[in-house]
């Protein structure tokens, strides 16, 4: 038993229902009570789909549970294929259902379907989301593709040179409520367009079962995301023969890499290697001198294993951040993001607690963090900037504008994403040269100048309240000089001088701080 | 009792379990924790209905089963035995632990209210524990409310003092209103229950007069008449109407003239009715259809019938209960077509055969029916706004002229949608 208060993942029939959603033509009929219906909303309210989830939920009840619960399958099996009318029906069952064993896909395959019927047995008290919808995606194509296998040749890379025709490949992991898969898929395409490479599927987002079928036209297959397409795609080679990528396009250097693997498996020439480095303006932004200030900062990353990795290359070696932290939900993925951390430095984070997370953060005292929602809810509480990298999704990471984080629009994005949440390098410097000057002296004044700020400055106000919190700290007063004095300090250290020199005081034993004490006590912690 | 037309559905269903209501429960008794035990499933169903993330750690979670604990149940009690210690020695300024059973731990047939016992003797004097099951095999949405206070009947002391108890979650505004207007009109000892604090349990008995604010407490108010209470039986306090109707009804319990609530609820009324015109405006003669959700169905289609002038296609209910709904059934037109139960494609074919002008729905369909040009209103906001009483009137008029305002706006039918 676990105790959750807040889960990175869903339980393993939400990943179906991510792969069932992402495709046409194909229904599934989950054996569940009613309340699971809550994963629609999922669909329908984050990522604001204007289509229900083609699931129909049994909705068993406890009265149900003495009688025929079988009966109640079929019934809804029947009623779904005839409203329905699917290419393909998946039949599988939430965590109640798996403890009263009805058995649904064996049950289904019983009652005489002329289309194909997918079993998916998802175990749900050990596994999670993105295992399940690995699993569905795998059970899909193996049962869509199992007689034709032994029926073609094993797929040799560099056919396409023989049939007369460009090469093509499948884009294989993208599904709903992965993070901006939907974007991902245009700039892949793209890239490998340019490159004079044709897609023949991508699967599962916008894909229906006869593509599934016809996966096998293509040359070699592209492992989007290995989370939900790794599986396959290692059912595909091992019984088809079908290479496939395993480099993840995100940021400059992992985009240029996996460009090269492509062209490696399919034994294509890269003629126009020079170029590429000028593709995305990611290069030239983190090279510009603004960007200087950048040198260094500290970066927490966690999220998914895929993105987590990414993220942390791309900070240090494409952003010249120190990456402080490095971890992941993703089990699956533990492996390498621990080579990941050993690379960096660090010791990886693999967690399904987010409060481990926030702890962890917190002893790395970052200056920017790379994580998911929850991070940045976590960061926020610190008080630390946050750009999101990774699902579980939210409202927020399906922007209306075009967002990937692949390719080289993808860097384009993930440069100003990150960067943005940081103070921007100029006036971070400006502040620092100026923060003496009476603008700054309490905190950013508004543009309208002072009118628009009378009764923020430092006097005490009827309730003989400071906006400078000035209380007894132990035994100490603060006279009116050290108040004065701590007024001058800039807005955005005040905090930690006011404390340094209370500290400073009562470890020395002085009754009441005054403007001296305050110098003596900014020379003592230097 | 009226000539509304009532029918009975099945089949599969497009709802919330019981488990959800413990998003407006733990807000209402900030002193309690309630401890799921299920299955991850649970965990996220509550983390997507409730946005758990702005909580820096939330009053609600669940023990999560694994592998191990469906092997042997005596295993399970330990492992839950372990998971409450851990929390508690977490959170120490946890008063009530509240044990909501789920599908999987019904079904594996986990006893918590053993667990409960046991837990009640070691944390004797620091921690009360009580069980009850939101699970979705037998409970739809607010009746987990429903659960968690019949669980909490038996801890209620007992009194002879005469008392209006209202019962059923209220926003603290609203129950502080409700309070002064009750004084004003003469009935001085009025308590909540659920109460603010989960340690401050009103004392009930024979004088005590128990009047609903929310129409899905079966079991509660069944137990509560075991304990002597007398029920009074009325609309429900939404609209202008309800809300008269309701001050009504507990005035005459307590013995107390109709022209002495008139004399309090009249300016409130007339305000109110006020209030409502630039609603009833937009939702006069408007065809409205609501799927079942949240039980207020009945009453929310009296008051945007009788108040605001929409016409009633169909009134979904997950759940009816005759006695608790009569008074409001009396106030629906004849021939209102009321339907228990669900089968949701059937009804959405009903839906889309009606052309409807506003649909009440879960936010499962909001969307997809918007796409089809339909409007909507998804019901769980019902549960998060203030809308009872006569000054909340316009308000909730609000929630349902908004969308169709909206739509007037933005001329729906030009936009793409997906």
């Amino acid at each position: 038993m676990e105790l959750t208060l807040w889960t990175y993942e869903g339980p393993p029939h939400v990943g179906a229902m991510r792969v069932a959603s992402s495709m046409k033509d194909i229904h599934y009929v989950l054996h569940a009570p009613q309340g699971d219906t809550y994963a629609d909303l999922l669909f329908t309210m984050i990522e604001r789909r204007g289509q229900r989830p083609p699931v129909t939920y049994t909705t068993f009840q406890a009265r149900d549970l003495g009688g025929d619960t079988a009966e109640l399958v079929k019934r809804n099996i029947t009623e779904a294929v005839e409203r329905f009318k699917p290419k393909t029906l998946l039949v599988g069952e939430s965590c109640t259902a798996e403890l009263i064993q009805d058995q649904p896909g064996a049950l289904a395959k019983g009652m005489g379907f002329d289309i194909p019927i997918v079993n998916l047995e998802l175990p749900a008290y050990s596994k999670k989301e993105n295992w399940g919808a690995s699993e569905t995606f795998y059970q899909i194509i193996r049962t869509l593709l199992k007689d034709k296998v032994n029926e073609i040749e094993k797929i040799n890379p560099k056919r396409w040179k023989f049939l007369g025709r460009r090469p093509k490949v499948n884009i294989l992991g993208p599904t709903l409520l992965g993070f901006r898969c939907r974007d991902d898929v245009i700039e892949i395409q793209r890239i490998l367009s340019e490159q004079g490479i044709d897609t023949n599927v991508v699967a599962p987002l916008g894909s229906n079962p006869d593509d599934i079928a016809r996966l096998t036209d293509a040359d070699a297959n592209i492992c989007l995301y290995h989370e939900i397409a790794e599986t396959s795609c290692e059912w595909l080679k091992r019984n088809c023969g079908m290479e496939y990528t395993t480099t993840i396009p995100i940021g400059i250097k992992n985009t240029i890499n996996f460009i090269n693997e492509v062209h490696e498996k399919l034994d294509l020439p890269l003629t126009n290697q020079e170029e590429l480095e000028h593709k995305s303006k990611l290069p030239w932004y983190s090279k510009s001198v603004d960007s200087n200030y950048l040198t260094g900062k500290r970066v927490f990353i966690f999220g998914d294993g895929t993105h987590a990795i990414a993220a942390a290359k791309i900070a240090k070696d494409e952003l010249g951040f120190e990456v402080v932290g490095l971890g992941t939900y993703s089990r699956e993925m533990a492996r390498q993001v621990r080579a990941a951390a050993r690379d960096l430095n660090v010791e990886a984070l693999i967690t399904n607690s987010y409060l481990e997370v926030e702890d962890a953060m917190k002893k790395a005292s970052p200056e920017l963090v790379l994580g998911t929602q929850m991070e940045r809810h976590s960061a926020k509480r610190l008080g630390i900037p946050c750009s999101v990298i990774s699902t579980p999704m939210h409202v927020q990471d399906v922007p209306a504008r075009y967002s990937p984080q692949m390719g080289w629009e993808g860097a384009n994005v993930i440069f100003d994403d990150w960067v943005h949440p940081l103070m921007m390098g100029l006036e971070e410097h400006l502040i620092d040269m100026f923060k003496h000057d009476f603008e700054f002296v309490d905190g950013h004044q508004s543009h309208l100048g002072h009118t628009a700020t009378k009764g923020t400055d430092n006097k005490e106000d009827d309730h003989g309240q400071s906006n400078i919190n000035i209380q007894k700290k132990g035994n100490v007063i603060w006279t009116d000089s050290g108040r004065a004095e701590l007024t001058k300090v800039p807005f955005f250290v005040r905090g930690k001088v006011k404390s340094n020199t209370e500290k400073y005081a009562i470890s020395k034993g002085l009754p009441e701080i005054s403007d001296e004490t305050l110098y003596d006590a900014k020379a003592y912690f230097g | 009792m009226s000539k509304v037309e009532l029918n009975k559905e099945a089949g599969p269903r497009e709802v919330f379990c019981g488990l959800t209501s413990i998003v407006w429960l733990h807000r209402r008794m900030p002193d309690a924790f309630f401890l799921v035990v299920g299955s991850r499933t649970c965990a996220h169903l509550i983390q997507s209905a409730a946005g758990v993330m702005i909580f820096a750690e939330p009053r609600f979670g669940t023990a999560i089963l694994e592998e191990k604990d469906l092997a042997g149940l005596a295993d399970a009690h330990d492992e839950l035995d372990r998971v409450v210690n851990d929390l508690i020695s977490r959170r120490p300024e946890i008063k009530t632990l509240f044990l909501v059973g789920s599908c999987p731990s019904e079904v594996i047939k986990l006893d918590l209210a053993t667990v409960a016992e046991k837990l009640n003797k070691r944390f004797l004097g620091q921690v009360r524990f009580v069980n009850y099951s939101g699970s979705g095999i037998e409970t739809t949405f607010t009746q987990g409310e429903d659960g968690a206070l019949k669980a909490l009947v038996p801890l209620m002391d007992s009194t002879d003092d005469e008392k209006l108890l209202l019962v059923g979650t209220l926003a603290n505004n609203v129950e502080d209103r409700f309070k002064k207007l009750f004084n004003n009109i003469g009935i001085t000892n009025v308590e909540s229950f659920p109460p603010r604090q989960s340690t401050e349990l009103p004392k009930i008995g024979n004088n005590t007069k128990v009047l609903l604010t929310q129409p899905y407490l079966s079991d509660t108010v069944r137990d509560l008449k075991h304990r002597g209470c007398e029920i009074i039986y009325a609309p429900f306090p939404l609209g202008v109407e309800g809300s008269t109707k309701w001050f009504l009804a507990a005035a005459d319990a307590f013995k107390i003239s109709e022209l002495k609530v008139h004399e309090v609820i009249a300016p409130l009324a007339n305000r109110a009715r006020q209030a409502l015109e630039k609603h009833t405006e937009i939702l006069s003669g408007k065809k409205l259809f609501l799927l079942p959700e949240s039980q207020l169905e009945i009453s929310l289609a009296r008051f945007l019938h009788n108040e605001c002038g929409m016409e009633l296609i169909e009134v979904g209910t997950p759940y009816l209960n005759k006695d608790l709904m009569e008074t409001e059934l009396n106030l629906l037109p004849d021939d209102t077509k009321i339907v228990e139960g669900q089968h949701v494609e059937k009804q959405l074919d009903r839906v889309r055969a009606s052309n409807p002008d506003l649909v009440v729905c879960g936010m499962g369909l909001a969307n997809p029916l918007e796409a089809e040009g339909i409007s909507t209103k998804w019901s769980i906001e019902m549960v998060f706004s203030p809308i009872h009483g006569i000054d909340q009137a316009a308000d909730l008029a609000g929630l349902f002229s908004r969308p169709l305002k909206r739509n007037q706006i933005l001329t729906s039918k030009t936009l793409a949608t997906h």
